[in-house]
C-alpha cells in the first residue's frame, strides 16, 4: 500500500522497454494482483477441434433491445454525461460477426460500480445499473447508450486511479475468439499511469482499445458520440477456407 | 491478418454484469442424464481464487457441438452447449450439463489479477489421447471434479491456438 505512483510507473517503463508487445503481459508486476495469479509454463500449442471450432450463439431469444440502452432501465434518468458507443465488431480477416452477444458494464458517473463488493465512497446511482447487453447486425455492429463511467481509485498502490473505461465482453464464430477487454476513453491522462492498461506494452496496441470521439454521432441537445471498432483474432473456419468471400 | 484488439482482466465487478439465472445449468440441476462438473480455482499460493469465472463449451451427448441460442434465457431452450459459472467464496465452480459425446469440455478461465483470458479443456475420465493432466476424476457420487490452478506446482496446461 505504500508503493507510490512513480515507483509503480518506473516499474512499468523498466518492462515495456524490454518487452514491447501487444498482447498483454500475464506477468505484469506493477498491476500486484497478478503475481500468483498468472500461468508461468509456455501453453501448450493446440489446434482447435470439436467444441472448439464453434462459438455459443445467441439470439433474440436471449437479449431484449431495450438493453443496449442503459439510460432506461430504472424509473427515471441516471446522473451524468450521456453517450453512445457504437462500432463494429470484425474478425482477423475484416469480416464482420453477425448476430453476436456483446455484454458491457461499468462504473456510473461518480465512479461506482453497482456491485456490493465496490466500496468506493461515491455515491450509487438509483438509476444506473451500468449494465447492458446487445446482438450486433448483419454487418457487425453494435449500439450502447449510456452515461460516461468516472475514473475510481482502487488498492494497487498509493492515489491509484483507474481511468475510465467500459468493460467488454466478446464472443465470435469460433470458440477460440472469446475476448474480455476495456475500451478507454480519449485524452485520458490517468492511462499513461494505470498498470492495467499499461500491461499492453506496445503503444500502438493500447490505442486500439481508445475509443474515439465522433461527433457525427453526438446528437443534437442530447448526447455525444463515440466510436470505437473490436478485431477479434482469427477465425479457423475462414484460416481453412481463404478464397471464401 | 488485422491485429487483433487486446484483452484486459475482467476485474473484480463482472458478477452483476454476466452472472444471470441458471447460468451454470446447460441441464436442469438432478435431471435424469445430467452431470455435476466441479472444480476449484487456486492461485499460485493454493488459495481459492473467489473472483474466477469458468465458461465451458460443449458437444451433447451425441457429439454433436449445438449451436443454437437460447443460453441466457434457459427456460423452455434446448440444449445450447454453453455455460457460464462465477466461483463463490471458496474459489468453487460448478456446472449441471451432460456428458459430451467428444471427449473434452472446452473451457476458457477469466478472473480479477488475470490480464487476458486463458483456454484449456477438461477432458472425461478415461478418454483416449487425453493432455497430460486435464481429465477429470469420478467423485464417488458421481460427479466430475477438476480444479483449475493459475500458478504453482499443478500448474493447469493452458492453451495457445493458430490465429491467435
Amino acid at each position: 500500500m505504500t508503493t507510490s505512483q512513480h515507483e509503480i510507473s518506473d516499474e512499468i517503463a523498466k518492462i515495456q522497454a524490454d518487452s514491447p508487445g501487444g498482447a498483454p503481459l500475464l506477468d505484469f508486476a506493477p498491476y500486484r494482483s497478478t503475481t500468483l495469479r498468472h500461468p508461468t509454463k509456455e501453453p501448450l500449442h493446440v489446434d482447435p477441434e470439436g467444441a472448439e471450432l464453434f462459438a455459443p450463439v445467441f439470439g433474440h431469444s436471449d437479449v431484449a433491445a431495450v438493453e443496449s440502452d442503459l439510460t432506461l432501465q430504472r424509473g427515471g434518468e441516471p446522473i451524468g454525461e450521456r453517450i453512445r458507443v457504437q462500432g463494429r465488431v470484425l474478425d482477423g480477416d475484416g469480416r464482420p460477426v453477425r448476430r453476436q452477444l456483446v455484454e458491457i458494464w461499468q462504473a456510473n458517473a461518480a465512479g461506482r460500480y453497482s456491485h456490493q463488493g465496490d466500496q468506493h465512497p461515491a455515491p450509487l446511482d438509483p438509476n444506473f445499473t451500468g449494465v447492458g447487453r446487445c446482438l450486433t447486425d448483419d454487418d457487425g455492429w453494435y449500439s450502447f447508450t449510456s452515461i460516461k463511467p468516472g475514473p475510481y481509485p482502487w488498492r494497487n498502490h498509493h492515489n491509484a486511479w483507474r481511468p475510465a473505461h467500459i468493460h467488454f465482453s466478446l464472443f465470435g464464430t469460433d470458440f477460440t475468439q472469446r475476448l474480455i477487454t476495456q475500451m478507454y476513453f480519449p485524452g485520458d491522462q490517468l492511462l499513461a499511469l494505470d498498470p492495467i492498461a499499461q500491461s499492453i506494452t506496445d503503444p500502438a496496441a493500447l490505442d486500439r482499445l481508445i475509443a474515439s470521439y465522433d461527433h457525427s454521432r453526438s446528437e443534437h441537445e442530447w448526447l455525444l458520440g463515440y466510436r470505437w471498432d473490436i478485431v477479434l483474432t482469427g477465425s479457423h473456419a475462414t484460416y481453412l477456407e481463404p478464397s471464401d468471400d | 491478418m488485422t491485429d487483433a484488439t487486446p484483452g484486459q482482466t475482467v476485474g473484480p465487478f463482472f458478477h452483476h454484469a454476466l452472472a444471470f439465472p441458471g447460468d451454470s445449468e446447460l441441464v436442469p440441476f438432478g435431471s435424469a442424464g445430467s452431470v455435476v462438473l466441479h472444480g476449484y480455482v487456486h492461485d499460485g499460493a493454493g488459495e481459492p481464487v473467489p473472483d474466477a469465472m469458468i465458461e465451458i463449451r460443449q458437444a451433447d451427448a451425441s457429439g454433436v457441438v449445438p449451436r443454437v441460442g437460447g443460453s441466457l434465457r434457459r427456460r423452455g431452450a434446448g440444449f445450447t452447449g454453453w455455460g457460464r459459472s462465477c466461483t463463490d467464496g471458496a474459489g468453487h465452480y460448478w456446472f449441471s450439463t451432460v456428458e459430451p459425446g467428444l471427449p473434452f469440455f472446452a473451457v476458457t478461465v477469466f478472473a480479477r489479477g488475470l490480464l487476458d483470458r486463458l483456454f484449456t479443456r477438461i477432458y472425461l475420465p478415461g478418454a483416449a489421447d487425453a493432455v497430460d493432466g486435464l481429465v477429470a476424476s469420478r467423485e464417488d457420487d458421481g460427479r466430475l471434479r477438476f480444479d483449475i490452478h493459475l500458478q504453482g506446482p499443478s500448474e493447469t496446461a493452458f492453451f495457445r491456438f493458430p490465429r491467435t
